[in-house]
């Protein structure tokens, strides 16, 4: 990391926290940082920014992946469907396959054949959830434990760590609600609490991925093929191949998302993913086609499902209003400094609203919370999509010596 | 030269129906069914009258859906929230009918109209997304779909919209006789034909006479064609994009009418969320055609309804759905190579035509 981006990303923590901190102090709810609220989020964001992850993947390889929802439900069966017969890791093993398998019948379609990418993606969604709830039918009613539509529990546990020495400290510093201090440690804490070593694992592919795809030959070349097929063709690089490899790793990253979720819930049901396959493109478009930003939506995602999810007093919910008015506060005030001053009034203007109904409603329905992400990322995309950049030949089919 | 596109137009279809067709076989002898049983099984029961009255009620769903898909792939506009356009049209739909107390005709046309209108507002906040903030229509319209389940289930859970309409189910309050559209029984005693079925032949009708016979039409296929052209040739872009998506979301919204009135009379939880997505394949399999549309959505439906029976016979129902999967992946691959072959022999006729001058010359 340069100096200067690791500043960026020191200034953009600091932020975060800050915005966490008031309103934790103003709602005086320590479940918005505490250390299991931040451990849970991360289990609900990892499976989301893989399949966010694999849509970089094929899409800087100028292959649109609206296949990510089918690949994941791959993913998850054959998680469900090895894991219950060889345990956890050979259940891994089988969703990554799976993924791939999905991924070579879109690379077949849209590369080899150069068909639409989206109609191609569509219908491999159509194939996927069609085999995979044939094949339980099949495979697990007459399993002990299964059924029509879910695969007996998975067998064997991915390792989980717990570092106590870390934790417990942290978790009572917490709960002496000091201002940003406290949130830090609950922050901090929830890294360190039931940490799964495929969030680790996650974790490891984002950063291998900024290295591979920004700092190598091969990711220079794979992105080339993105950018301007026809260019990189006549400079020796193997399109067809690179896009190949692009989109199969692609269909793995998602499987491997898909078999988190089976993991996650010890068992395959049909319908798990329920459309985090289309929530990871969002996250995808939303981080500008790089990791860090699709990370960051992920953990966005993550972090809302989880208070509506633990949401006992339907406080959480009512705190996400007044966090989301903060940070509509905080980037209007931004961007007035900026020439974009209609923009920044909006922003503003939608911030009071916000505050106005935190202050006048007792509590809010979890549907708020339920559609926060997507009103989120249909904001971000409507004021930056003038600054997104999306690969330039994303969604072109190429064929070698058709020039455009 | 008619003859001969139609002729093309068909061979992709067929070889679709062939190599899924053979895949299926494939898949039934892998899990020890018998292929023969099986084909003769959905045959039999799919064309009982029953089950083709069924056939019917769900191709009009089909069509409508396909319909609403196809005219904004026509402008190369992917409008993926025909889901989120439908249920919302079909709730706002159910809440105007249930309080209606009007002769049936006129009952019905504000039925209707209000489906069609929330239909076209959700769509429109893709389209104003589009040429305003330059969002891709494909990622905003997934969004709008998630975020229209929230606002059903916020609105039938927590507010008095919601009453309880069965065992558990809750639901808009149910719509008066008068408002109904159910239809005859004119195939099957025990079974009608969704009234809406002639509803949705005036709306394929109206679909071609709009785009083949229109100034509308003409500039919509221009645009499709070639956008930079008929901007040239002075088609407002941002205008065409507008009309596109709103008459495509229009159309969406009627989506769930047939069920809506012909069925249930009432929207609750259980109403069926993902007859967009259907669309999108049948759009495909009809070329945008109406009627190449309406053949592929009795053909869905023959699927989806003839599969039904399959449990009798120990296999899944799933099996039409890998049917439809694979007959999208194939015919689109098909198209591709037949349009490759046909551009290919038309560049060997030129050639042989110039060399032919040459040699003249």
């Amino acid at each position: 990391m340069t100096y200067l981006k690791s500043r960026r990303f020191i200034a953009s923590a600091f932020t975060a926290i800050t915005m966490l901190s008031i309103t934790r102090t103003i709602t005086g709810n320590g479940d918005l940082t505490s250390t299991v609220t931040i451990a849970q989020a991360l289990v609900f964001a990892s499976p989301i920014a893989l399949a966010g992850l694999a849509g970089i993947w094929a899409e800087r390889a100028g292959v649109i992946n609206i296949g990510l929802e089918g690949m994941m439900i791959l993913g998850t069966f054959g998680a469900g469907w090895a894991g219950w017969q060889w345990g956890a890791w050979a259940g891994v093993l089988a969703g990554i396959i799976f993924g791939a398998i999905g991924g070579f019948l879109l690379a077949v379609a849209a590369v080899t054949f150069g068909v639409d990418q989206i109609i191609a993606g569509t219908a491999l969604n159509l194939l996927a959830l069609g085999t995979t709830k044939f094949l339980a039918i099949l495979l697990f009613t007459n399993a002990p434990g299964g059924g029509q539509a879910q695969s007996p529990p998975i067998k064997g546990e991915i390792p989980v760590f717990t570092l106590d020495s870390i934790v417990v400290p942290l978790t009572a510093l917490h709960e002496k609600e000091i201002f940003f201090v406290s949130d830090l440690a609950g922050l901090v804490a929830g890294l360190f609490y039931n940490m799964s070593l495929l969030t680790i694992i996650t974790l490891l592919l984002f950063i291998m991925t900024s290295y591979l795809l920004w700092k190598t030959a091969f990711g220079l070349r794979l992105r080339s093929a993105g950018e301007n097929p026809w260019a990189a063709d006549s400079l020796g690089v193997k399109v067809v191949q690179y896009k190949y490899a692009a989109v199969v790793f692609s269909g793995m990253l998602a499987g491997l998302g898909g078999a988190y979720l089976s993991i996650a819930s010890t068992i395959y049901r049909n319908g798990n993913t329920a459309g985090r396959g289309y929530i990871g493109l969002a996250t995808m478009i939303f981080g500008d086609w790089r990791p860090g930003g699709t990370a960051a939506g992920a953990v966005m995602f993550g972090y809302i499902d989880t208070l509506r999810l633990i949401d006992t007093g339907n406080q959480n919910v009512k705190g996400l209003i007044l966090l989301g008015s903060i940070i509509l506060f905080a980037i209007g005030a931004w961007m007035l400094r900026s020439s974009r001053r209609n923009t920044a009034i909006g922003f503003l203007l939608l911030g009071a609203v916000m505050v106005g109904a935190y202050f006048s409603a007792t509590s809010f329905p979890p549907e708020v919370a339920q559609v926060a992400p997507y009103i989120t990322t249909l904001l971000v995309l409507a004021t930056a999509s003038q600054n997104l950049r999306p690969p330039a030949a994303d969604g072109v089919p190429y064929r070698k010596g058709e020039d455009h | 030269m008619n003859f001969r596109r139609l002729a093309t137009s068909l061979v992709a279809p067929a070889i679709g129906l062939v190599v899924s067709l053979a895949a299926t076989a494939v898949i039934l002898i892998s899990i020890d069914a018998s292929v023969t049983v099986i084909f003769s099984s959905m045959w039999n029961y799919g064309t009982s009258p029953r089950a083709m009255t069924l056939m019917l009620n769900l191709a009009t769903v089909y069509f409508l859906s396909a319909l609403a898909v196809s005219i904004g792939f026509k402008m190369n506009l992917f409008n993926i929230g025909v889901n989120g356009q439908y249920i919302l049209g079909s709730l706002a739909a159910a809440v105007v009918a249930s309080n209606l107390q009007l002769p049936k005709v006129a009952s019905i046309t504000v039925t209707i109209l209000t489906a069609m209108l929330v239909g076209a507002a959700w769509a429109g906040i893709a389209a104003w997304l589009k040429v305003a903030r330059g969002v891709s229509e494909v990622i905003s319209t997934i969004m709008l779909n998630f975020i229209a389940i929230g606002i059903i289930s916020y609105l039938i859970v927590r507010t008095s919209i919601g009453t309880e309409t069965g065992v558990n189910i809750r639901g808009t309050k149910l719509i008066p006789e008068s408002g109904m559209l159910r239809g005859n029984a004119f195939i099957d005693p025990e079974t009608k034909v969704y009234g809406f079925l002639f509803i949705s032949i005036f709306v394929g009708i109206g679909y071609w006479f709009l785009l083949n016979r229109t100034r509308f039409g003409f500039d919509l296929r221009a645009t499709g064609k070639s956008a930079s052209a008929a901007r040239t040739s002075g088609v407002q872009s941002t205008r065409m994009i507008v009309t596109t998506m709103l008459l495509s979301g229009a159309v969406a919204g009627l989506v769930g009418l047939p069920y809506l009135l012909g069925q249930t009379g009432s929207y609750n939880l259980q109403f069926p969320t993902e007859w967009g997505f259907i669309g999108i394949a049948i759009a495909l399999l009809g070329r945008n055609n109406p009627v190449g549309i309406a053949f592929g959505a009795i053909f869905v439906a023959f699927l989806d309804v003839s599969s039904g029976q399959l449990v009798l016979e120990g296999v899944p129902r799933e099996i039409s759905t890998i049917m439809q999967g694979l007959i999208v992946i194939v015919v689109v691959i098909s198209y591709e190579v037949v349009r490759r072959n046909q551009v290919k022999s038309e560049q060997r006729s030129v050639a042989r035509a110039l060399a032919k001058q040459e040699v003249s010359a």
